[in-house]
Protein backbone atom coordinates (compact mmCIF):
# COMPACT_ATOMS: atom_id res chain seq x y z
CA UNK A 1 0.00 0.00 0.00
CA UNK A 2 3.18 2.49 0.20
CA UNK A 3 2.92 5.63 -2.46
CA UNK A 4 5.29 5.81 -5.00
CA UNK A 5 5.67 9.11 -4.23
CA UNK A 6 7.12 10.85 -0.84
CA UNK A 7 5.11 14.44 -0.69
CA UNK A 8 2.34 15.82 -2.68
CA UNK A 9 3.57 18.54 -4.59
CA UNK A 10 1.08 17.98 -7.47
CA UNK A 11 -0.63 15.75 -9.57
CA UNK A 12 1.45 16.03 -12.44
CA UNK A 13 3.54 12.47 -12.95
CA UNK A 14 1.58 11.07 -10.01
CA UNK A 15 1.15 7.23 -11.50
CA UNK A 16 -2.49 5.79 -11.34
CA UNK A 17 -1.28 2.98 -8.59
CA UNK A 18 -1.15 5.80 -6.59
CA UNK A 19 -3.96 7.47 -7.32
CA UNK A 20 -6.56 4.52 -7.24
CA UNK A 21 -4.78 3.74 -3.38
CA UNK A 22 -5.32 7.08 -2.44
CA UNK A 23 -9.05 7.32 -3.32
CA UNK A 24 -9.95 3.63 -2.38
CA UNK A 25 -8.35 4.97 1.24
CA UNK A 26 -10.07 7.84 1.16
CA UNK A 27 -13.35 6.20 0.96
CA UNK A 28 -13.07 3.64 3.60
CA UNK A 29 -11.75 6.82 5.74
CA UNK A 30 -15.42 8.59 4.66
CA UNK A 31 -17.00 5.63 6.47
CA UNK A 32 -15.45 7.40 10.26
CA UNK A 33 -16.98 10.80 9.37
CA UNK A 34 -20.38 8.78 9.63
CA UNK A 35 -19.55 7.73 13.19
CA UNK A 36 -20.74 8.91 16.29
CA UNK A 37 -17.32 9.20 17.77
CA UNK A 38 -15.56 10.41 14.40
CA UNK A 39 -11.79 9.95 15.47
CA UNK A 40 -9.73 7.06 15.13
CA UNK A 41 -5.98 7.06 16.90
CA UNK A 42 -4.30 5.93 13.25
CA UNK A 43 -1.87 9.27 13.22
CA UNK A 44 -1.91 9.65 16.86
CA UNK A 45 1.86 11.12 17.97
CA UNK A 46 2.46 12.69 14.41
CA UNK A 47 2.38 16.05 14.39
CA UNK A 48 1.05 18.47 11.57
CA UNK A 49 1.79 22.23 10.47
CA UNK A 50 -0.83 24.30 8.47
CA UNK A 51 1.21 26.67 6.78
CA UNK A 52 -1.18 29.40 5.39
CA UNK A 53 0.38 32.03 3.48
CA UNK A 54 -2.85 32.90 1.52
CA UNK A 55 -6.47 32.88 2.99
CA UNK A 56 -8.40 29.71 3.14
CA UNK A 57 -11.61 28.67 4.66
CA UNK A 58 -12.80 25.27 3.20
CA UNK A 59 -9.27 23.88 2.70
CA UNK A 60 -7.87 24.52 6.12
CA UNK A 61 -10.57 23.73 7.73
CA UNK A 62 -10.80 20.67 6.09
CA UNK A 63 -7.38 20.24 6.26
CA UNK A 64 -7.20 20.42 9.90
CA UNK A 65 -10.45 18.11 10.27
CA UNK A 66 -8.78 15.53 8.39
CA UNK A 67 -5.81 16.22 10.95
CA UNK A 68 -8.08 16.12 13.66
CA UNK A 69 -9.91 13.26 12.91
CA UNK A 70 -6.89 10.60 12.39
CA UNK A 71 -5.50 11.92 16.13
CA UNK A 72 -2.87 14.26 15.19
CA UNK A 73 -1.21 16.76 16.78
CA UNK A 74 -1.78 20.32 14.61
CA UNK A 75 -0.43 23.56 14.52
CA UNK A 76 -1.70 26.54 12.43
CA UNK A 77 0.40 29.12 10.82
CA UNK A 78 -0.92 32.34 9.56
CA UNK A 79 1.01 35.10 7.75
CA UNK A 80 -1.07 37.62 8.99
CA UNK A 81 -0.05 36.98 12.92
CA UNK A 82 3.51 35.88 12.41
CA UNK A 83 7.20 36.70 12.37
CA UNK A 84 7.45 37.53 9.05
CA UNK A 85 5.52 40.43 9.39
CA UNK A 86 8.33 41.34 11.70
CA UNK A 87 10.92 40.97 8.81
CA UNK A 88 11.95 37.31 9.44
CA UNK A 89 12.11 35.26 5.79
CA UNK A 90 10.18 32.37 4.87
CA UNK A 91 13.33 29.71 5.03
CA UNK A 92 14.46 31.19 9.09
CA UNK A 93 10.68 31.07 9.60
CA UNK A 94 9.88 27.34 8.18
CA UNK A 95 13.55 26.24 9.63
CA UNK A 96 12.27 27.34 13.44
CA UNK A 97 8.92 25.72 13.08
CA UNK A 98 11.22 22.81 12.54
CA UNK A 99 13.35 23.06 15.04
CA UNK A 100 10.61 21.81 17.23
CA UNK A 101 9.92 18.76 15.81
CA UNK A 102 7.18 18.43 12.87
CA UNK A 103 6.40 15.42 11.02
CA UNK A 104 4.15 16.99 7.92
CA UNK A 105 3.48 20.33 6.61
CA UNK A 106 0.48 20.98 4.80
CA UNK A 107 1.64 24.33 3.31
CA UNK A 108 -0.81 27.10 1.26
CA UNK A 109 1.58 29.83 -0.59
CA UNK A 110 0.96 32.42 -3.58
CA UNK A 111 4.53 31.19 -5.37
CA UNK A 112 3.91 28.52 -7.46
CA UNK A 113 6.91 25.62 -7.09
CA UNK A 114 7.08 27.49 -3.26
CA UNK A 115 6.27 23.42 -1.91
CA UNK A 116 8.89 21.97 -3.54
CA UNK A 117 11.58 24.92 -2.71
CA UNK A 118 10.20 24.25 1.35
CA UNK A 119 11.65 20.42 0.64
CA UNK A 120 14.90 21.44 0.28
CA UNK A 121 15.20 22.31 3.84
CA UNK A 122 13.04 20.09 5.95
CA UNK A 123 12.83 16.87 6.35
CA UNK A 124 8.98 16.29 6.92
CA UNK A 125 6.44 15.37 4.51
CA UNK A 126 5.19 18.02 2.35
CA UNK A 127 1.71 18.42 1.08
CA UNK A 128 0.51 21.04 -1.77
CA UNK A 129 -2.76 23.10 -0.31
CA UNK A 130 -2.55 25.27 -3.33
CA UNK A 131 0.54 26.59 -4.84
CA UNK A 132 -0.22 30.15 -6.78
CA UNK A 133 -2.15 29.40 -10.25
CA UNK A 134 0.00 26.25 -10.30
CA UNK A 135 -1.57 22.85 -8.89
CA UNK A 136 -3.93 22.57 -5.83
CA UNK A 137 -3.97 18.43 -5.90
CA UNK A 138 -6.66 17.53 -3.05
CA UNK A 139 -8.72 19.73 -4.38
CA UNK A 140 -8.55 17.61 -7.59
CA UNK A 141 -8.53 14.50 -5.81
CA UNK A 142 -11.46 15.03 -4.10
CA UNK A 143 -13.04 15.70 -7.29
CA UNK A 144 -12.22 12.72 -8.86
CA UNK A 145 -13.13 10.90 -5.62
CA UNK A 146 -16.88 12.13 -6.14
CA UNK A 147 -17.41 11.29 -9.72
CA UNK A 148 -15.60 8.23 -9.02
CA UNK A 149 -18.32 7.70 -6.06
CA UNK A 150 -21.24 8.97 -8.95
CA UNK A 151 -19.75 6.69 -11.79
CA UNK A 152 -17.76 3.81 -10.58
CA UNK A 153 -14.62 4.73 -12.36
CA UNK A 154 -13.17 7.90 -14.61
CA UNK A 155 -11.75 5.42 -17.32
CA UNK A 156 -13.60 7.40 -20.22
CA UNK A 157 -15.83 10.04 -18.48
CA UNK A 158 -16.44 12.74 -20.20
CA UNK A 159 -15.30 15.87 -18.30
CA UNK A 160 -15.26 20.10 -18.98
CA UNK A 161 -14.00 22.31 -16.83
CA UNK A 162 -15.80 25.58 -17.36
CA UNK A 163 -14.01 29.16 -16.44
CA UNK A 164 -11.04 31.06 -15.90
CA UNK A 165 -8.65 27.94 -16.11
CA UNK A 166 -5.81 30.29 -16.79
CA UNK A 167 -5.36 31.48 -13.76
CA UNK A 168 -6.72 28.54 -11.79
CA UNK A 169 -4.93 25.87 -9.97
CA UNK A 170 -7.94 23.54 -9.14
CA UNK A 171 -8.22 23.08 -13.60
CA UNK A 172 -4.51 22.26 -13.84
CA UNK A 173 -4.53 19.88 -10.98
CA UNK A 174 -7.54 18.07 -12.24
CA UNK A 175 -6.20 17.78 -15.70
CA UNK A 176 -3.65 15.83 -14.95
CA UNK A 177 -5.29 13.58 -12.20
CA UNK A 178 -8.19 13.04 -14.67
CA UNK A 179 -6.17 12.69 -17.87
CA UNK A 180 -4.11 9.78 -15.69
CA UNK A 181 -6.74 8.53 -15.03
CA UNK A 182 -8.16 7.84 -18.21
CA UNK A 183 -10.90 10.67 -18.86
CA UNK A 184 -11.59 13.17 -21.69
CA UNK A 185 -11.35 16.52 -20.75
CA UNK A 186 -12.53 19.60 -22.42
CA UNK A 187 -11.94 22.86 -21.16
CA UNK A 188 -14.21 26.17 -22.07
CA UNK A 189 -13.94 29.82 -21.07
CA UNK A 190 -13.59 32.70 -23.08
CA UNK A 191 -10.25 32.99 -24.90
CA UNK A 192 -8.84 35.33 -22.01
CA UNK A 193 -9.31 32.27 -19.98
CA UNK A 194 -8.14 29.73 -22.03
CA UNK A 195 -4.13 29.61 -21.55
CA UNK A 196 -2.36 29.56 -24.69
CA UNK A 197 -1.02 25.79 -25.69
CA UNK A 198 -3.63 24.56 -23.01
CA UNK A 199 -3.70 21.22 -26.60
CA UNK A 200 -0.79 19.89 -25.06
CA UNK A 201 -1.90 18.65 -21.86
CA UNK A 202 -4.06 16.26 -23.99
CA UNK A 203 -7.11 18.02 -23.39
CA UNK A 204 -9.78 19.70 -25.91
CA UNK A 205 -11.10 23.42 -26.09
CA UNK A 206 -13.83 25.03 -26.90
CA UNK A 207 -15.47 28.51 -26.46
CA UNK A 208 -18.92 27.84 -26.69
CA UNK A 209 -20.88 26.17 -23.69
CA UNK A 210 -23.67 24.73 -25.16
CA UNK A 211 -20.92 22.35 -27.03
CA UNK A 212 -19.19 21.99 -23.66
CA UNK A 213 -22.78 20.95 -22.14
CA UNK A 214 -23.73 18.61 -24.83
CA UNK A 215 -20.25 16.40 -24.53
CA UNK A 216 -20.14 16.13 -20.36
CA UNK A 217 -20.96 13.81 -18.31
CA UNK A 218 -19.60 16.38 -15.41
CA UNK A 219 -19.43 19.92 -15.47
CA UNK A 220 -16.58 21.27 -13.19
CA UNK A 221 -17.63 25.24 -12.82
CA UNK A 222 -14.39 26.99 -11.87
CA UNK A 223 -15.32 30.57 -9.71
CA UNK A 224 -15.33 33.56 -11.43
CA UNK A 225 -12.60 35.35 -9.55
CA UNK A 226 -13.69 38.64 -8.71
CA UNK A 227 -10.56 39.98 -8.00
CA UNK A 228 -9.83 40.08 -11.67
CA UNK A 229 -12.55 42.29 -12.71
CA UNK A 230 -11.49 45.65 -14.61
CA UNK A 231 -8.15 43.87 -15.41
CA UNK A 232 -9.91 43.39 -19.20
CA UNK A 233 -10.34 40.14 -18.86
CA UNK A 234 -13.97 40.14 -19.36
CA UNK A 235 -16.07 42.71 -19.85
CA UNK A 236 -18.26 42.48 -17.08
CA UNK A 237 -20.21 39.88 -15.08
CA UNK A 238 -23.02 40.09 -16.10
CA UNK A 239 -21.28 39.43 -19.72
CA UNK A 240 -20.29 36.25 -18.39
CA UNK A 241 -23.17 34.96 -17.08
CA UNK A 242 -25.17 35.68 -19.98
CA UNK A 243 -22.49 33.82 -22.22
CA UNK A 244 -20.59 31.46 -19.95
CA UNK A 245 -23.47 31.23 -16.86
CA UNK A 246 -24.38 27.44 -16.22
CA UNK A 247 -28.20 27.64 -16.01
CA UNK A 248 -31.24 25.67 -15.89
CA UNK A 249 -32.32 26.84 -19.11
CA UNK A 250 -29.28 25.55 -20.79
CA UNK A 251 -29.05 22.59 -19.00
CA UNK A 252 -32.93 21.74 -20.10
CA UNK A 253 -31.90 21.49 -24.12
CA UNK A 254 -29.74 18.61 -22.93
CA UNK A 255 -30.87 14.93 -23.72
CA UNK A 256 -29.68 13.82 -20.58
CA UNK A 257 -28.73 15.26 -17.11
CA UNK A 258 -25.37 16.09 -16.22
CA UNK A 259 -23.36 16.01 -12.70
CA UNK A 260 -23.20 20.13 -11.45
CA UNK A 261 -19.39 20.07 -9.53
CA UNK A 262 -18.17 23.39 -8.12
CA UNK A 263 -14.91 23.95 -5.85
CA UNK A 264 -16.58 26.98 -4.04
CA UNK A 265 -17.22 29.52 -3.42
CA UNK A 266 -19.57 29.54 -5.59
CA UNK A 267 -21.00 33.17 -7.11
CA UNK A 268 -24.27 32.14 -7.14
CA UNK A 269 -26.03 33.56 -10.23
CA UNK A 270 -22.65 34.38 -12.21
CA UNK A 271 -20.92 31.22 -13.35
CA UNK A 272 -23.81 29.08 -12.50
CA UNK A 273 -27.32 29.51 -11.12
CA UNK A 274 -28.56 28.43 -7.65
CA UNK A 275 -31.10 26.14 -8.71
CA UNK A 276 -28.79 24.24 -10.64
CA UNK A 277 -26.31 24.65 -7.79
CA UNK A 278 -28.79 23.20 -5.70
CA UNK A 279 -30.23 20.60 -7.87
CA UNK A 280 -30.57 16.94 -7.78
CA UNK A 281 -27.53 16.73 -10.11
CA UNK A 282 -25.51 18.84 -8.09
CA UNK A 283 -23.21 16.78 -6.08
CA UNK A 284 -20.92 20.11 -5.08
CA UNK A 285 -21.88 19.15 -1.15
CA UNK A 286 -20.80 15.57 -1.52
CA UNK A 287 -17.14 17.02 -2.94
CA UNK A 288 -16.79 19.05 0.66
CA UNK A 289 -17.48 16.03 2.66
CA UNK A 290 -15.25 13.62 0.09
CA UNK A 291 -12.88 16.46 0.57
CA UNK A 292 -11.81 15.86 4.36
CA UNK A 293 -12.06 12.06 3.77
CA UNK A 294 -9.51 12.13 0.52
CA UNK A 295 -7.31 14.47 2.88
CA UNK A 296 -7.42 11.82 5.58
CA UNK A 297 -6.38 9.48 3.03
CA UNK A 298 -2.96 11.16 1.84
CA UNK A 299 -1.92 12.33 5.70
CA UNK A 300 -1.99 8.39 6.57
CA UNK A 301 -0.33 7.10 3.04
CA UNK A 302 2.23 9.54 3.04
CA UNK A 303 2.82 10.21 7.18
CA UNK A 304 0.97 6.90 8.20
CA UNK A 305 4.80 4.86 8.40
CA UNK A 306 6.58 8.09 10.35
CA UNK B 1 9.71 -16.53 2.58
CA UNK B 2 9.18 -20.81 2.02
CA UNK B 3 7.31 -22.88 4.45
CA UNK B 4 6.73 -27.02 5.36
CA UNK B 5 3.23 -28.38 6.06
CA UNK B 6 3.07 -29.62 9.13
CA UNK B 7 -0.27 -30.70 9.98
CA UNK B 8 -4.01 -30.33 8.27
CA UNK B 9 -6.33 -28.80 11.08
CA UNK B 10 -9.46 -29.07 9.80
CA UNK B 11 -11.24 -29.85 6.10
CA UNK B 12 -14.12 -28.54 4.72
CA UNK B 13 -16.40 -31.33 6.68
CA UNK B 14 -14.96 -30.22 10.17
CA UNK B 15 -15.24 -26.87 9.79
CA UNK B 16 -18.52 -26.87 8.79
CA UNK B 17 -19.58 -29.09 11.59
CA UNK B 18 -17.29 -26.70 13.99
CA UNK B 19 -19.28 -23.76 12.31
CA UNK B 20 -22.65 -25.04 13.37
CA UNK B 21 -21.25 -25.90 16.93
CA UNK B 22 -20.06 -22.15 17.69
CA UNK B 23 -23.30 -21.17 16.16
CA UNK B 24 -25.38 -22.71 19.03
CA UNK B 25 -23.20 -22.04 21.35
CA UNK B 26 -24.06 -18.76 20.58
CA UNK B 27 -27.32 -18.67 20.97
CA UNK B 28 -27.39 -20.39 24.19
CA UNK B 29 -25.23 -18.58 25.77
CA UNK B 30 -26.80 -15.20 24.48
CA UNK B 31 -30.13 -16.57 25.41
CA UNK B 32 -31.46 -16.21 22.57
CA UNK B 33 -31.03 -13.49 19.10
CA UNK B 34 -32.72 -10.65 19.57
CA UNK B 35 -29.95 -8.39 21.21
CA UNK B 36 -27.31 -10.03 19.33
CA UNK B 37 -25.16 -8.65 16.85
CA UNK B 38 -22.05 -10.50 14.67
CA UNK B 39 -19.33 -8.47 13.84
CA UNK B 40 -16.74 -10.22 11.15
CA UNK B 41 -13.28 -8.59 11.56
CA UNK B 42 -12.00 -8.57 7.81
CA UNK B 43 -10.91 -10.57 5.85
CA UNK B 44 -11.79 -14.30 6.66
CA UNK B 45 -13.51 -13.07 9.90
CA UNK B 46 -16.20 -11.09 7.33
CA UNK B 47 -16.68 -14.76 6.00
CA UNK B 48 -17.06 -16.49 9.07
CA UNK B 49 -19.54 -14.21 10.45
CA UNK B 50 -21.26 -14.82 7.52
CA UNK B 51 -21.59 -18.34 7.95
CA UNK B 52 -22.21 -18.28 11.41
CA UNK B 53 -25.48 -16.17 11.14
CA UNK B 54 -26.88 -18.17 8.49
CA UNK B 55 -26.55 -21.50 10.34
CA UNK B 56 -28.44 -18.96 13.56
CA UNK B 57 -30.85 -18.03 10.85
CA UNK B 58 -31.66 -21.54 9.72
CA UNK B 59 -31.46 -22.61 13.58
CA UNK B 60 -33.82 -19.96 14.71
CA UNK B 61 -35.78 -18.99 11.99
CA UNK B 62 -34.93 -15.52 12.45
CA UNK B 63 -32.85 -12.60 10.72
CA UNK B 64 -29.35 -12.20 12.25
CA UNK B 65 -27.40 -8.36 11.13
CA UNK B 66 -23.89 -8.67 10.37
CA UNK B 67 -21.46 -6.16 10.11
CA UNK B 68 -17.79 -5.98 8.98
CA UNK B 69 -14.92 -4.42 10.91
CA UNK B 70 -11.55 -3.36 9.75
CA UNK B 71 -9.10 -2.49 12.41
CA UNK B 72 -6.22 -1.36 10.77
CA UNK B 73 -6.65 2.62 11.89
CA UNK B 74 -6.65 1.17 15.35
CA UNK B 75 -3.61 -1.15 15.12
CA UNK B 76 0.16 -0.41 17.22
CA UNK B 77 2.29 -1.87 14.54
CA UNK B 78 2.04 -0.19 11.17
CA UNK B 79 4.77 1.92 11.65
CA UNK B 80 7.28 -0.65 12.68
CA UNK B 81 6.28 -2.16 9.06
CA UNK B 82 7.92 -1.88 6.05
CA UNK B 83 4.32 -2.06 4.30
CA UNK B 84 1.44 0.94 5.22
CA UNK B 85 -1.15 -1.87 5.62
CA UNK B 86 -4.54 -1.20 2.91
CA UNK B 87 -7.61 0.60 5.20
CA UNK B 88 -10.66 -1.73 3.69
CA UNK B 89 -14.27 -0.35 4.39
CA UNK B 90 -15.65 -1.11 7.71
CA UNK B 91 -19.25 -1.50 7.65
CA UNK B 92 -21.33 -1.55 10.72
CA UNK B 93 -25.00 -0.73 9.23
CA UNK B 94 -27.06 -0.79 13.23
CA UNK B 95 -27.02 0.63 16.18
CA UNK B 96 -24.75 -0.82 18.90
CA UNK B 97 -26.07 0.98 21.83
CA UNK B 98 -27.36 -1.76 24.22
CA UNK B 99 -26.52 -5.08 22.10
CA UNK B 100 -24.33 -7.70 22.73
CA UNK B 101 -21.45 -7.67 20.21
CA UNK B 102 -20.24 -11.26 18.94
CA UNK B 103 -17.18 -10.43 17.42
CA UNK B 104 -15.42 -12.78 14.96
CA UNK B 105 -12.07 -13.41 13.47
CA UNK B 106 -10.19 -16.68 12.20
CA UNK B 107 -7.43 -16.65 14.28
CA UNK B 108 -6.34 -15.34 17.62
CA UNK B 109 -2.40 -14.98 18.36
CA UNK B 110 -1.62 -11.96 20.32
CA UNK B 111 -4.40 -10.41 20.68
CA UNK B 112 -3.35 -7.16 19.32
CA UNK B 113 -5.99 -7.09 16.84
CA UNK B 114 -8.83 -7.88 18.88
CA UNK B 115 -7.76 -4.61 21.41
CA UNK B 116 -8.28 -2.56 18.23
CA UNK B 117 -11.66 -3.95 17.13
CA UNK B 118 -12.41 -3.60 20.71
CA UNK B 119 -11.54 -0.07 20.60
CA UNK B 120 -12.90 0.49 17.38
CA UNK B 121 -16.26 -0.83 18.49
CA UNK B 122 -16.37 1.58 21.53
CA UNK B 123 -16.30 4.27 18.83
CA UNK B 124 -19.68 3.12 17.60
CA UNK B 125 -21.51 3.78 20.63
CA UNK B 126 -21.64 1.74 23.99
CA UNK B 127 -22.29 -2.73 23.17
CA UNK B 128 -23.73 -3.93 26.33
CA UNK B 129 -21.12 -6.59 26.45
CA UNK B 130 -18.55 -8.26 23.43
CA UNK B 131 -17.85 -11.59 22.99
CA UNK B 132 -15.38 -13.31 20.91
CA UNK B 133 -15.32 -16.10 18.75
CA UNK B 134 -12.33 -17.82 17.03
CA UNK B 135 -12.00 -20.87 14.94
CA UNK B 136 -8.28 -21.13 15.75
CA UNK B 137 -6.77 -20.59 19.08
CA UNK B 138 -2.88 -20.60 18.83
CA UNK B 139 -1.68 -19.42 22.15
CA UNK B 140 1.29 -16.85 22.79
CA UNK B 141 -0.73 -13.94 24.34
CA UNK B 142 0.40 -10.76 24.64
CA UNK B 143 -2.04 -9.04 25.79
CA UNK B 144 -4.94 -9.93 28.63
CA UNK B 145 -7.77 -11.20 26.19
CA UNK B 146 -9.29 -14.23 25.84
CA UNK B 147 -11.90 -15.86 23.24
CA UNK B 148 -15.54 -16.81 24.74
CA UNK B 149 -16.10 -19.45 21.72
CA UNK B 150 -13.10 -21.48 20.01
CA UNK B 151 -13.19 -23.69 17.18
CA UNK B 152 -10.11 -25.52 18.30
CA UNK B 153 -7.02 -24.87 20.57
CA UNK B 154 -4.09 -25.43 18.74
CA UNK B 155 -0.76 -25.47 20.50
CA UNK B 156 2.24 -23.85 18.28
CA UNK B 157 5.37 -22.92 18.79
CA UNK B 158 6.50 -18.95 17.05
CA UNK B 159 7.73 -20.31 14.04
CA UNK B 160 4.81 -21.86 12.98
CA UNK B 161 1.66 -20.14 11.15
CA UNK B 162 -1.73 -21.24 10.98
CA UNK B 163 -2.94 -20.64 7.51
CA UNK B 164 -6.84 -20.72 7.13
CA UNK B 165 -8.64 -20.69 3.55
CA UNK B 166 -12.15 -20.34 2.60
CA UNK B 167 -13.99 -20.44 -0.74
CA UNK B 168 -14.95 -16.83 -0.81
CA UNK B 169 -11.34 -16.30 -0.95
CA UNK B 170 -9.13 -19.66 -1.51
CA UNK B 171 -11.36 -21.35 -3.28
CA UNK B 172 -11.46 -24.27 -0.90
CA UNK B 173 -12.18 -24.70 2.77
CA UNK B 174 -9.31 -25.84 5.04
CA UNK B 175 -6.90 -24.68 7.66
CA UNK B 176 -3.40 -25.51 7.82
CA UNK B 177 -0.78 -25.71 10.57
CA UNK B 178 2.53 -24.78 8.44
CA UNK B 179 6.52 -24.18 9.70
CA UNK B 180 7.91 -20.57 8.19
CA UNK B 181 11.41 -20.76 7.89
CA UNK B 182 12.72 -16.97 7.00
Amino acid sequence: MNLSIKHLFGLEGVPKEDIDSILDTAFSFREVLERPIKKVPTLKGVTVVNLFFENSTRTRISFELAEKRLSADTVNFSAASSSLTKGESLRDTIQNLFAMKMDVVVMRHPVPGSVKLLAQFVDAVIINAGDGTHEHPTQALLDMMSMKEKYGSLNGLNVAIIGDIRHSRVALSNIFGLKTMGANVLLCGPPTFIPYGAESLGVKVTYNLDEALEFADVVNILRIQRERQGKGQIPSLREYRNVYGVTQQRLSKLKRPITIMHPGPINRGVEVDSDVADSEHSIILHQVLNGVAVRMSILYLLAGGR
Amino acid sequence: MNFKMKSHLMDELALKRTITRLAHEIVERCKGTENMRIIGIRTRGEFLAKRLARKIEDAEGVKIQVGILDTVMYRDDFRIKKQLPAIELTDIPFDVDGKILVLVDDVIYTGRTIRAAMDALMDFGRPSAIQLVVLIDRGHRELPIKADYIGKNVPTSDNEEVRVRMKESDGKDEILLVEVNQ
